[in-house]
């Protein structure tokens, strides 16, 4: 309890208050301050109230807002989604947790039927602005079902916007943003980072914009694409490039869908070259879609064929060798040298 | 067949919490059977305990233990015939070792390798052990399907915790198997807790063996913490289900003693004195003072069986941190019956990665 107390003192909604915190407890703040800000936010998962989640991502909120907006459902995914889609009809803004993406699949009928056509289908009459949270991705020594990133599923569904934050800031800002969205969003938080490094936030309750990439550092040799955990192990194999004399250009996408094109292909206009990092499966995914879209719209701004670095098409190995399956920093090095080798 | 209880409210007992026998023993069981069922729950209880400690010490990973558990799936281990298939949950150590599942595999299986879920013996048709909650049921569903439709003489036993039934497979799989009449029984260990839900959050319902009567099949509740009364309820299931007069659903009450997995802890959600009086009724102590009373175990034996225990489970861990790696290849392997020309160069790649992760590169 004792990072709580002091994470939410003080949360007088008009002081804004600078807080030092790790990507999960920016979650936590944020879903505070949405609650606070918004008596239509309520939130609804499995073990989220007197526990506050698994990895404490709701720590505290039942006992500040109450069983009634901090519900703890039974055991079912089907329910979790299909009960957010209709209280989102009726405005309430329903933050479900999905304990782990791997548990999601039940879900899937409300959030593909449902949630991403309730707009389209009634003409604008409903709608459906509900959040769905989920931890995501692997390395952290899990059960099998743990460990997956199966965001291009969403992210192929029109209607919903998919979004992966990759640092505590963007984690805050994003998901406020998500929570205010007057459509559905799928909020994938990258559990092997929800730890990993503190960044002092700003808890003023104002939003990052979606559907925007951000350029984490500025280069001139090529262009690395990423998002979510990986994230972290692009901006170190930038680094070690850089030592070596290659200036990379980073770019977090953070807005999976709807994708924000234009930041990485005016970067790659003046890179010539790219690389795209993802941990998920190599084919039919998302780091395709951005390679596709380079070779439609920015061919003749490349120098280089572009490049992908991605976990293997398998199912993500049991923890025992769920390491051969990650890409690596040195993965991406070698990657960008063998595109920056191409005549 | 006549049902085994008068409804589904009536808690079916033999061995009450202080190792008394309130009524006969059931006709199929002798008494000398009951050593057998002790001296499984002792050796479940030793390794769940060594489980534990390998997880302390990082040589697996995180783990769901039985503690206080044991005697609905040992229980169940001792009805089922060999030809019959289980489809199981986490908690389901005592069926799974009795069905010749060794205990190095359940090891590999909580130590991240894939390797864990290969069975033999009379396993070897059951399910792998199953993460997604209540999937299984479906599943079992879908077997005794089949069994019914080859007029075959077997029954598929599922499992899972009283939170799974809070599922859409948990009723879908029950509905079904009232409609088809299917060779089929569900058991629900409800030990109270869901994660840190409790049963009371789950269903409104007074019990969940009464979720039977809404679909049309028997449902028995059971003192999950007597193993005899188990064993009894899972007997008569598969009897009539083997005779082709359908499915039950079986609610065995026991309590989580432990935490939910290694990675939880109970205290930040439950009360220390419902932990210490759920105790008073675990499975194992009451069964051991019926014993000795009966002359049927004596200090000594006691002695020399926690012995043998320890030095099997010893020899089962050493067994399994012996293991060589599996080959990088069979994550690929496995995919197709045939590995499509499509993957051969990622499996290539794979291979190759693999190399320098195991050199540490
Ligand atoms: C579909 C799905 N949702 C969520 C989880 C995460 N989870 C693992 S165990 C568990 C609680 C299960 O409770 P219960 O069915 O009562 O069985 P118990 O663990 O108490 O034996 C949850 C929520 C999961 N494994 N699968």
């Amino acid at each position: 309890m004792g990072i709580n107390e002091q994470l939410h003192q003080n949360d007088n909604a008009s002081l804004s208050q600078t807080k030092i915190v790790t990507l999960v407890e920016a979650v936590n703040l944020a879903l505070y301050r949405a609650m606070n800000d918004d008596e239509n936010v309520v939130v609804l998962g499995e073990d989220v109230g007197t526990n506050g989640g698994v990895f404490r991502a709701t720590l505290g909120l039942k006992e500040t807002f109450g069983c009634t907006r901090v519900m703890d459902t039974p055991l079912a995914e089907t329910l979790i989604a299909g009960v957010s889609v209709g209280m989102a009809t009726q405005g309430l803004r329903p933050v479900a947790e999905i304990q782990f993406m791997g548990f999601i699949y039940a879900a899937v009928e409300h959030l593909i039927s449902h949630a991403a056509r309730m707009r389209n289908r009634t003409r604008g009459r409903l709608s459906c602005p509900m959040v769905l949270r989920a931890p995501y991705g692997g390395g952290i020594h899990a059960p099998e079902h743990h460990s997956e990133s199966t965001e291009a599923i969403f992210a192929h569904t029109p209607g919903l916007r998919v979004v992966i934050p990759s640092s505590p800031t963007r984690a805050y800002g994003l998901l406020l943003s998500a929570i205010q969205d007057p459509d559905p969003v799928i909020f994938l938080e990258p559990k092997r980072i929800y730890r990993m490094v503190k960044q002092e936030i700003n808890d003023d309750g104002i939003g990052l914009p979606l559907d925007t990439c951000f350029t984490l550092k500025e280069g001139t040799d090529i262009t690395l694409v990423s998002w979510g955990a990986m994230v972290h192990e692009t901006m170190q194999a930038a680094k070690e490039l850089a030592q070596e004399g290659i200036h990379a250009e980073v770019i977090d996408v953070a807005s999976i869908s709807p994708l924000d094109m234009d930041t990485i292909l005016m970067s790659v206009r003046k890179t010539g070259r790219c690389v795209i990092i993802q941990e998920a499966t190599r084919s039919f995914g998302v780091a395709s879609e951005i390679s596709s879209r380079l070779a439609e719209e920015g061919l003749l701004y490349l120098q280089a064929p572009v490049a992908k670095v991605t976990g293997f098409d398998t199912p993500m190995p049991y923890f025992k060798n769920e390491q051969i399956y990650m890409p690596t920093v040195n993965d991406i090095k070698n990657t960008v040298k063998n595109t920056l080798e191409f005549a | 067949m006549k049902p085994l209880t008068n409804s589904f409210r009536d808690k079916l007992q033999f061995l009450n919490e202080a190792g008394e026998l309130i009524q006969d023993l059931p006709r199929h069981l002798k008494v000398n059977r009951l050593v057998d069922f002790y001296q499984t729950l002792v050796m479940i209880r030793l390794f769940d305990k060594k489980a534990v400690a390998l997880q302390r010490t990082g040589q697996i990973g995180t783990y769901a233990s039985c503690l206080g558990q044991e005697a609905v799936s040992t229980g169940i281990g001792f009805a089922m015939q060999s030809t019959d298939v289980l489809a199981n949950y986490y908690r389901d150590h005592g069926a799974q070792y009795l069905r010749g599942v060794k205990l190095h595999q359940m090891l590999q299986y909580w130590g991240g390798d894939e390797r864990g879920n290969v069975f033999e013996g009379d396993a070897k048709e059951d399910l792998p052990n199953c993460v997604p909650i209540a999937t299984q049921i479906t599943h079992a569903a879908g077997i005794a399907s089949a069994f019914k439709l080859r007029h075959q003489k077997r029954a598929v036993v599922a499992t899972s915790g009283e939170g799974a039934t809070s599922r859409g497979d948990f009723y879908e799989a029950l509905n079904l198997a009232g409609v088809w009449q299917l060779p089929l029984v569900m058991v629900v260990n409800n030990n109270h807790w869901a994660i840190s839900v409790p049963r009371e959050l789950q269903t409104a319902s007074p019990n969940i063996a009464a979720k039977g009567q809404a679909v049309g099949i028997e449902g028995i509740l059971v003192d999950g913490n007597d193993i005899i009364a188990v064993q009894t309820a899972v007997h008569h299931a598969l009897e009539k289900a083997h005779s082709g007069k359908g499915a039950t659903l079986i609610e065995a009450e026991t309590y989580r003693l432990c935490d939910h997995t290694t990675a939880d802890d109970a205290t930040r959600y439950r009360d220390a004195n419902e932990v210490n009086q759920a105790w008073e009724k675990e499975p194992i102590k009451r069964l051991q003072t019926f014993l000795h009373h009966q002359g049927l175990w004596s200090p000594n034996q006691e002695t020399e069986w926690v012995q043998h225990c320890q030095q099997h489970i010893e020899n089962e861990v050493e067994q399994y941190l012996n293991m060589p790696p599996q080959e990088p290849g069979d994550f690929f392997d496995y995919l197709y019956e045939e590995l499509p020309y499509a993957y051969q160069q990622q499996r290539d790649q794979f291979i190759a990665k693999a190399g320098g992760v195991q050199h540490g590169h």
